[in-house]
């Protein structure tokens, strides 16, 4: 039984981990406690109140500013070698006012109290500047106060308590056991972690204090051929997470490295697919991005009402007005809903940058759009559609910045796929199909900026016959128009079969930020798809 | 938080107010990096910037920030051992810990067969000229005010046309020097304005944008006419059969495609046998004809458009590279590791890209096709294969049929899977370069271009 006083020993020890640099086994580290979040400290607390009340000494209706701390580490390798080790540690503070229903934003690193009165005056500064073309005042949608919150993703072992030998070894085997699989000749495998110290506060009295851990270990993994005519890559088999180095130790990179290999390998010797219509079985690992594009970016509030129009799109879930509780998206078994609680998910968090704490909601129920993702300032635009439903006008928790010198904006939460009533998985879909492909994995991708045509790949893909796999294919994508696709959808798996897919950057708005995001999936099959053949001579 | 604020009293090597890092407080921080290192050899690098930006959208100021930021990253030697530590907290005793922190890790780092030792002196070029004082000083009111040029007429009574546009400015600096007595300064200022015009019917969407080293350089009344122009003209598109179409391209588009080019002429790649250019049996396909004769890609940091830092991320001296001469590959990207392994010598990354134009103008190119799409920019490129470059994207903001010598009508926009290598074979014409305001990285000069058999796949709905 573990106690407070290992875990305190053992976060001791962790501390120093860096300079002993003593590789520790996974027993372990299993004997640590998920991390608990400390209060804000006194100085930090102090720097943000200075911000508040600077913001509001000069005219500011509303406020508010971070204090973060980004620390990221990362060990990049290819075959047997190490080619960089990489730390990185900023810090810094945001402040955000709001002036006669205008938005100013001014960051800075010098967390000074000077530094920080600087900055606070230049955000009033920027938003008076901003009334000459105002149209409408921004107002914000009502959000109780966190006076004395805190919050942390729900980690085990902190990664950054493991020393960089460790870390190294790791790759270095699992490159090592891909390089025994003939006919592979390259594999890189990069170990990349992130802490966010994320100290907030706003003058509705919310004082908030978070960490979030996010883990990711990418593999690629290339054969060759032997006259160097032709290669093939595997990638996109380790998905990226919310969680610490436990999720590192489950993923067993050294034991999965071969197989993933194995395939590489036999993927070059892949049949070029034949261009038609096929059923598509999409495992979560590849549903994961084509959800991402085709149904989380068009249900943002901001692209509806034209918000990204001169960058990251529009949406076709537009106008709200005529859509809400009307546009079939999908077929009736497509339910989706927004959550940043998802234990693991990367965008989840415990309050968002407008001070909300998030709850699960419906985008989509039984095919229909019912709702979009909001921040307070959004939320208000929703305010007939709210009434019409009888719920409460707030803020689903979707604001956010990826960084101390960003500002928040609407970024998507965890939004995932309801699991279907049957109890059954990939394997079930594969063998109730007659003539498909199977198709694991992130591949290229890409998407119209309202959101109508896209066209995905994936990382491997597998021939079905009679509901039986008979070899693998290659150079295949699957081009759709989106509300077809999800129309399609005839057959998708159970609470057993649901995985998280997530992607560590996921840029929008300018200047651009980069989100990391997870969407739970199932899989799930699509009939009579329409499949390309990407491959061509050069 | 687990790192120490001090709200009181601040110290910082940081002496002066700058707007970004001077040449003197740079070397100040280098020579203190240098100073408390304790391994076998030392590199520092600083990144500092301040940017202005405005986000308009809805015909109304969504948001407006200034940010700044000064980072240094230390990297330190030890053996065949390395690593890089970043930090953004420039007071002697961050500055120490960083140091230690770098120390520490290159220590437990494995041994890096391909590591070389930091540059020593180098021969610079001085590109002064790429630093506009007015620039970097800019006001938020004179951001906004720019900003109202495009939302006034937009929110006129009886406009049928809704503005979302971005201005950013700022300037940046950057600074390099190792143990080993490199040192290298460059400061720049910069200016970006994009608009994109929609027509309020749902549409039409047109597109424009300028990019420059100065703010007084930007010429926001034409950005506004050309992108309103589009958006009225691309109103009520029609479709069209997807397939292989004359494509004339604006540089923008050409920009969009070609600027995915760089990163695949590194000779290692090509030399292991992962790249287009990896000739069958080994080798590379250097000194080989790849594209039409027309063609010439270059890139040079002292171009007069597209001025940039004379050296690369590692401090490396940027010459002028030709990357295709008259279509035959004449240059590899060659890493300095590749090198010292192949006795090859280093390019050094380059961080500007230059297509050469020719004579023909835009509507010459109109008036001599009998039925082509004339494109104004491309979206979302994702490569599809990697042994031919190829790429899918789709057409956005302006896409128009070309009918017997003229623009006939507005077309939907086509999704393409397309190679810039196909695309630069096809090459017919080209015409009057332009820097294009590409948010990627890097900066470009391209021209309007004209190809044949571009291959479009799909139709999109999207306005």
């Amino acid at each position: 039984m573990t106690t407070r006083r290992d875990f305190v020993a053992t976060s001791a020890l962790a501390a120093g981990a860096l300079a002993l640099g003593r590789p520790r086994d996974a027993a372990a580290h299993t004997r640590l406690l998920p991390h608990v979040q400390q209060r804000m400290d006194a100085p930090t607390r102090d720097l943000l109140l200075l911000a508040l009340d600077t913001a509001k000494r000069g005219g500011a209706s509303y406020a508010d500013a971070r204090i973060q701390r980004v620390q990221r580490n990362a060990v990049f390798t290819r075959e047997r070698q190490v080619l960089d080790v990489v730390d990185s540690d900023t810090i810094g503070c945001g402040i955000r006012a709001l002036v006669d229903g205008c938005w100013g934003f001014a960051a800075t690193p010098r967390l000074t109290s000077e530094g920080i009165q600087r900055a606070a005056t230049e955000a009033v500064a920027t938003a008076k500047a901003n009334r000459i073309a105002r149209d409408q005042a921004v107002q914000l949608a009502p959000n109780p106060s966190h006076p004395d919150a805190t919050w942390s993703s729900g980690f085990t072992i902190d990664p950054f308590s493991i020393s960089i030998e460790e870390k190294t070894t790791l790759a270095i085997a699992a490159n090592t056991a891909a390089l025994s699989v003939p006919g592979v000749r390259f594999v890189s495998t990069q170990l990349q972690f992130v802490k966010e110290e994320r100290n907030y506060a706003n003058t509705d009295g919310s004082v908030i204090a978070q960490t979030l851990v996010r883990t990711y270990t990418p593999m690629a993994i290339t054969a060759v051929s032997a006259d160097r005519s032709d290669f093939a890559i595997r990638d996109a088999v380790v998905q990226p997470t919310g969680r610490g180095w436990e999720s590192v130790l489950e993923n067993n990179l050294p034991v999965n490295a071969k197989k993933w290999a194995e395939e590489a390998a036999e993927k070059l010797t892949a049949k070029s697919v034949e261009p038609g219509r096929y059923d598509l079985v999409l495992h979560p690992s590849n549903l994961g991005l084509t959800l991402h594009e085709s149904v989380a970016h068009p249900t943002e509030i901001d692209r509806a009402y034209g918000y990204e129009a001169n960058y990251a799109g529009t949406s076709f879930v537009a106008p709200p007005e005529r859509v809400l509780g009307a546009l079939k998206f999908g077929s009736p078994l497509m339910n989706i809903t927004g959550d940043r609680s998802e234990p693991g998910g990367c965008a989840s968090i415990g309050y968002d940058d407008d001070g909300v704490k998030p709850e699960a909601f419906d985008i989509i129920k039984d095919g229909i759009v019912v709702d979009y993702q909001t921040t307070r300032e959004q939320a208000m635009w929703l305010d007939w559609w709210y009434k019409k439903r009888n719920m409460p006008t707030r803020s689903h928790g979707c604001s956010y910045a990826d960084s101390w010198s960003s500002v928040q904006f609407q970024r998507m939460p965890n939004v995932s796929i309801t699991p279907g009533a049957r109890d059954i998985g990939f394997s079930d879909l594969i063998a109730a199909t007659d003539r498909g492909i199977a198709i694991q994995g992130r591949g290229s991708y890409s998407i119209d900026q309202q959101r109508f045509n896209g066209q995905f790949g994936g990382a491997l893909f597998h021939e079905i016959r009679g509901g039986k796999i008979v070899g693998q294919l290659r150079d295949v994508a699957y081009q759709f128009r989106t509300t077809d696709f999800w129309g399609a959808l005839d057959m998708l798996g159970g609470r057993r079969s649901y995985e998280l897919y997530a992607t560590f950057s996921d840029g929008k708005g300018q200047p651009g930020q980069a989100n990391a995001v997870t969407h739970g999936c199932v899989p799930t099959r699509h009939r009579q798809q329409n499949v390309i053949n990407t491959g061509r001579k050069a | 938080m687990s790192r120490f604020i001090d709200s009181r009293a601040p110290r910082s090597l940081l002496l002066a107010d700058d707007l970004v890092i001077s040449r003197t407080d740079a070397q100040r921080v280098i020579e203190s990096v240098i100073r408390l290192s304790r391994a076998d050899s030392v590199q520092a690098v600083i990144r500092s910037s301040r940017t202005r930006n405005v986000r308009f959208a809805a015909n109304q100021l969504s948001t407006a920030g200034v940010v700044e930021d000064t980072t240094l990253v230390v990297m330190s030697f030890i053996g065949r051992k390395h690593s890089a530590v970043t930090t953004n907290d420039l007071s002697p005793e961050s500055i120490e810990r960083t140091v230690r922190k770098a120390e520490a890790i290159a220590r437990l780092a494995p041994d890096d067969p391909d590591m070389l030792p930091v540059l020593g002196p180098q021969v610079l070029r001085d590109l002064g000229g790429a630093w506009d004082e007015a620039t970097a000083g800019l006001a938020a009111d004179e951001v906004t005010a720019a900003a109202n040029t495009a939302l006034a007429p937009a929110r006129k009574a009886g406009s049928a046309l809704t503005v979302a546009g971005f201005l950013i400015t700022g300037a940046d600096a950057i600074a390099i020097g190792t143990s080993a007595g490199h040192f290298a300064y460059h400061r720049g200022t910069s200016a970006n304005y994009t608009l994109t015009v929609r027509s309020n019917d749902g549409t039409g969407s047109g597109w424009s944008g300028e990019d420059a080293l100065a703010w007084s350089a930007l010429n926001f009344g034409a950005v506004s006419a050309q992108a309103i122009e589009k958006a009225e003209r691309s109103r009520n598109p029609v479709a069209i059969e997807p397939g292989r179409y004359t494509v004339i391209l604006e540089p923008q588009a050409v920009g969009d495609l070609v600027g995915l080019m760089p990163r695949y002429f590194n000779a290692r790649s090509a030399d292991e046998g992962r790249s287009p250019f990896a000739k069958p049996g080994g080798g590379n396909r250097l000194g080989e004809q790849i594209v039409n004769a027309m063609v010439n890609l270059t890139s040079d940091p002292a171009d007069s458009l597209v001025l940039t830092q004379p050296f690369d991320g590692d401090g490396m001296p940027l010459t002028k590279q030709s990357w295709i001469t008259n279509g035959t590959l004449s240059t590899m990207l060659v890493p300095r590791a590749w090198a010292a392994r192949k006795n090859l010598v280093a390019t050094g990354n380059p961080n500007n890209l230059i297509l050469a134009g020719g004579s023909t103008s835009r509507d010459q190119m109109i008036a001599g096709t009998q039925r082509g799409v004339l494109v104004t920019r491309l979206w979302y490129l994702r490569e599809t294969d990697p042994r031919t470059m190829s790429y899918t994207g789709l057409t956005r903001d302006g896409t128009f049929l070309i009918e017997n010598g003229k623009i006939s009508k507005s077309i939907k926009n086509m999704r393409f899977n397309e190679s810039p290598l196909f695309l630069l074979n096809n090459v017919e014409a080209l015409g009057p370069v332009r820097r294009t305001a590409s948010e990627g990285p890097g900066t470009q000069i391209m021209p309007v271009l004209k190809a044949r058999d571009f291959n479009f796949t799909s139709l999109s709905d999207a306005v």
